[in-house]
């Protein structure tokens, strides 16, 4: 192993800890080909391989059944490309959401992703998915990969997708990349593309009594021609009011008229350049993930505001995209129990319900991932992938 | 085959089943015509259970079937494997449902491009992705192709705006991907299926989401003196932090061509014209728009003309969605290529389409995408002299591998199917094609599933250069005829 990475290889301790496993070995790669030896090492001696970045998401998924090396990418770092001109970037997997936005905004560009994890690297937020307020002006995290670099589990350097902003030439791997967890292969280098920055954000805010309150507003919102960035409700549960803002982005005086319409939209707002406290940030320490049709966003407020009443849950997400967050400090018992009743209310909702993220002892039994369609489909991809199981198995959906 | 076919005919309706050779000929080949082959059997899908009915058969006796939709794509995504089974789905036609509250609709696989935002219309919503033949082209052809259109600039691509599919695999299971929320738990296999151009199953219902449409639509004609003038203009728009909806190129061959065609009356002189559209919210667009005419007059245009209604955007644009057809007024013959080049480097790109077209004695004309670098250069050629068509061949290949060397890729929008085959092995290395293979194979583990298309295998791309005169590996191996 230190051969393959001769920047760092050594025995694992207990803070590098993944939901309770302490790996054997943690290696410290500097490029895609150290990646590329250290799973071939790493597949030569059957060793479970999980890959880290920034460490933000170790309690999130299902605890691994076990962790015998972590690559920790947090050495490959870094925006290997940006062309302004074309609006793409090429990162490294393992750069924060904070060091690439400052190299992008020397050129007035950004890759518009919120930070809801604060540390967060590029290749996290990738692997897991996790989108925030953003998505709903500029599409979720799946929808901003052009192309990647990859290693498979035997080791092998994979390029999917191009570097151009238009490409249908071969299957698209990032999207099947995206939320995968880890499981199929490590995600080394990414090419995105960019957007301009704003020259002006303004959020719409207006607090209501509940969801039945605010629904109508939301519907509205939904439906309107003013063109949103984002649409967000949070809720200090149970009796605290629903806020909702909305985010208009653009030049300044259509900003300005485009806020004025939403706020009337609204029944009235407050109009303000700084982001609401709660902005993008994700309530925990154990979080619920709940998705819904649109329609159903305020029926599906109101059901996990019923199911957590008495346990001081904090509710935040998307009304415009239909994914919320519940938040809450809690142990096993109310985790268990709160599980199956948000599961029901977001099949109601035509969505689904997981347990995002809690500490291993939480979530120890619980089926977090819950039932999932095509999983037999899913088993077979990752047996393609990863056919001896040494990719975070366990952590993802359907024991995968 | 024999096997299945008469198991076809004891399962389904007689009237769903084509066998008569004359009416199988127009299952021979797509839009782009080069590629044909005849299936032994042609089904006529009128639901899901035809299509697992279809598929199944073909599972059990290992025959190969290939999805059809519309047959307008310009790959050869359609063609059907010699003697082997074609499911056509345009009779599955229904718009299931609009959930206007929702920002969704339900589709069957048949329903045209353009039905789709037609329905959603009266709900104040469309259907973004915009092909130019969406009167005709397919929403489950979309799905396969991952289809854009001029808007894609913006709007981005049918993978963008698909949630949730009904497939039935190769394998003849049915199974449902995504739903109408998003971020469905697992690996995104509505992601993977999109754009897979129909060789990981065929979808039997499509989930799309919809749009609000714009509060106000801005259409602007630029004429500039030549393409590196309008190009400038471009870049200078993309550095203004303007996203326009839609960004169109013409050169002086292809505007002259529209002209004879439809009488568009473009601005007479032009080397190169400008469509500049854009959409959105009202004040929005109205600012945008000052800025566009601002830094198009900079550049050096020399008319500018903004569209004043919906008939003046449309004749606007009916120059640009002639173009193709309309090189028929220029040349008996010509290819349609498609490749993408960073948007960056156009102009450069464009100047050495200019010298090779130049040395080999080929016009060509040059319609193209200049938001996002997609060219689409048009090669005239007589077949009737000499060497012109094997000359034109070979500057279409050309092209195809500047846009490699520049890092860009060997199809925006059309496609891989039979035709970029080859292509695909200079843009992609054996382990990269190795695992879009194990992809397919975890969907199709038997191989009869639109096999021979899309990703070559490693045994294609080992194949010799083809000679000019010899066959093609893919008529050789009995999949497809050229003509």
């Amino acid at each position: 192993m230190e051969r393959a990475c001769p920047a760092g290889a050594r025995l694992g301790t207990g803070a590098d800890a993944l939901d309770g496993s302490a790996p054997h070995f943690v290696a410290y790669p500097t490029s895609t080909a150290e990646v590329a030896a250290a799973m071939r090492v790493a597949a030569s001696h059957g060793l479970a391989v999980v890959a880290r970045g920034a460490g933000t998401k170790q309690d999130w998924g299902a605890p691994p059944e076990r962790v015998d090396l972590v690559l920790d990418l947090a050495q490959m770092a870094g925006v290997t490309e940006h062309v302004s001109g074309d609006l793409v970037a090429s990162v490294k997997a393992g750069t924060t959401l904070a060091a690439l936005s400052e190299v992008l905004a020397g050129a007035a560009q950004w890759l518009p992703v919120d930070e809801v994890v604060p540390g967060s690297t590029i290749g996290g937020v990738v692997a897991t998915g996790l989108s925030g307020p953003l998505r709903y002006g500029y599409g979720a995290v799946r929808d901003l990969p052009l192309g990647l670099t990859l290693v498979r589990a035997d080791g092998a350097v994979v390029r999917a997708g191009s570097k151009v902003v238009k490409n249908v030439a071969g299957y698209d791997l990032a999207k099947l990349f995206t939320g995968s967890y880890g499981t199929l292969g490590v995600m080394t280098e990414l090419t995105f593309k960019l957007a301009p920055v704003p020259p002006c954000r303004l959020f719409v805010t207006a607090s209501y009594q509940g969801p039945a309150e605010a629904a109508p507003a939301i519907s509205a919102l939904v439906r309107s021609q003013a063109a949103p960035a984002a649409i967000e409700l949070d809720r200090a549960l149970p009796e605290a009011p629903l806020e909702v803002s909305v985010l208009v982005e653009g030049r300044p005086r259509p900003a300005e008229q485009r806020a004025a319409q939403v706020a009337a939209l609204m029944g009235g707002a407050e109009v303000s350049p700084l982001a609401p406290p709660w902005w993008a940030s994700l309530p925990g320490p154990a979080t619920f993930k709940l998705t819904a049709a649109l329609s159903r966003v305020p029926a599906l407020v109101d059901a996990a505001s019923k199911a957590s009443a008495d346990l001081q849950a904090r509710l935040w997400g998307s009304a415009g995209a239909g994914v919320l967050y519940l938040g809450l400090p809690a142990g096993p018992a109310e985790l268990a129990a709160l599980l199956p009743k948000l599961r029901e209310a977001a099949a109601q909702a035509q969505g689904y319900a997981t347990l995002l993220r809690a500490p291993r002892a939480s979530k120890a039994g619980l089926d977090i991932w819950g039932p999932v369609p095509g999983i037999e489909l899913m088993r077979r991809v990752k047996e393609r992938f990863d056919p001896t199981r040494s990719l975070a198995p366990g952590r993802f959906v359907g024991g995968i | 085959m024999e096997q299945a076919a008469a198991a076809l005919r004891r399962l389904l309706s007689p009237d769903a089943l084509v066998t008569d050779p004359v009416e199988l000929a127009t299952y021979e080949c797509d839009g782009l015509t080069n590629f044909r082959a005849r299936p032994a059997l042609a089904v006529l899908a009128s639901s899901t259970h035809d299509v697992q009915t279809v598929v199944s058969t073909c599972a059990r006796f290992g025959v190969p079937f290939v999805a059809r939709g519309s047959g307008t794509g310009l790959s050869g995504g359609s063609v059907p494997v010699a003697g082997g089974i074609l499911v056509v789905t345009t009779k599955m036609r229904t718009v299931l449902e609009v959930r206007p509250d929702d920002l969704r609709a339900v589709v069957e696989p048949g329903v045209t491009n353009l039905d789709v935002s037609r329905a959603s219309a009266p709900s104040g919503l469309f259907y973004a992705p915009d092909p130019s033949s969406q009167q005709v082209c397919s929403i489950g052809g979309n799905v396969a192709e991952n289809s854009g259109g001029a808007h894609c600039l913006k709007y981005g691509f049918t993978t963008n705006h698909v949630t949730g599919l009904e497939v039935v695999l190769p394998t003849g299971e049915r199974t449902e991907l995504g739903g109408v929320a998003p971020d469905t738990p697992g690996y995104d296999l509505v992601g993977a299926f999109v754009g897979s151009e129909g060789t990981l199953g065929v979808a039997t219902k499509v989930i799309v989401r919809l749009l609000p449409l714009a509060e106000s639509v801005q259409t602007l004609l630029a004429a500039f003196y030549d393409v590196d003038s309008a190009g400038r203009a471009v870049s200078a728009v993309v550095a203004a932090g303007l996203v326009p909806a839609a960004i169109e190129m013409m050169d002086a061959l292809a505007v002259s061509a529209v002209e004879a065609a439809v009488r568009c009356e473009y601005p007479s002189g032009a080397g190169a014209v400008l469509i500049v559209e854009l959409d959105g919210p009202e004040a929005e667009v109205a600012e945008g728009l000052a800025e566009v005419r601002q830094i198009c007059e900079q550049e050096g245009a020399f008319e500018l003309r903004v569209a004043l209604d919906a008939t003046e955007r449309a004749r606007t644009w009916r120059g640009r969605k002639a173009a193709f057809a309309a090189m028929g007024r220029l040349s008996p013959s010509y290819i349609v290529q498609d490749g993408v080049v960073p948007r960056s480097a156009l102009a450069e790109v464009l100047h050495e389409v200019e010298e090779l077209s130049a040395k080999a004695g080929i016009k060509v004309a040059n319609v193209f995408h200049a938001g996002d670098g997609n060219l689409h250069p048009l090669v005239l050629f007589d077949e009737q002299v000499p060497g012109e068509a094997e000359r034109a061949e070979e500057l279409s290949e050309a092209v195809l591998q500047l846009c490699i060397a520049r890092g860009g890729s060997v199809t925006g929008e059309h496609g891989v199917g039979l035709h970029k085959l080859g292509a695909m092995c200079d843009m992609f290395g054996p382990e990269d094609l190795a695992t879009m293979h194990l992809l397919r194979r975890a969907f199709d583990p038997e191989g009869i599933c639109n096999p021979g298309k899309a990703v070559p295998t490693p045994r294609l791309c080992g194949e010799p250069p083809r000679a000019r005169k010899g066959a093609h590996p893919l008529q050789e191996a009995g999949v497809a005829e050229i003509f």
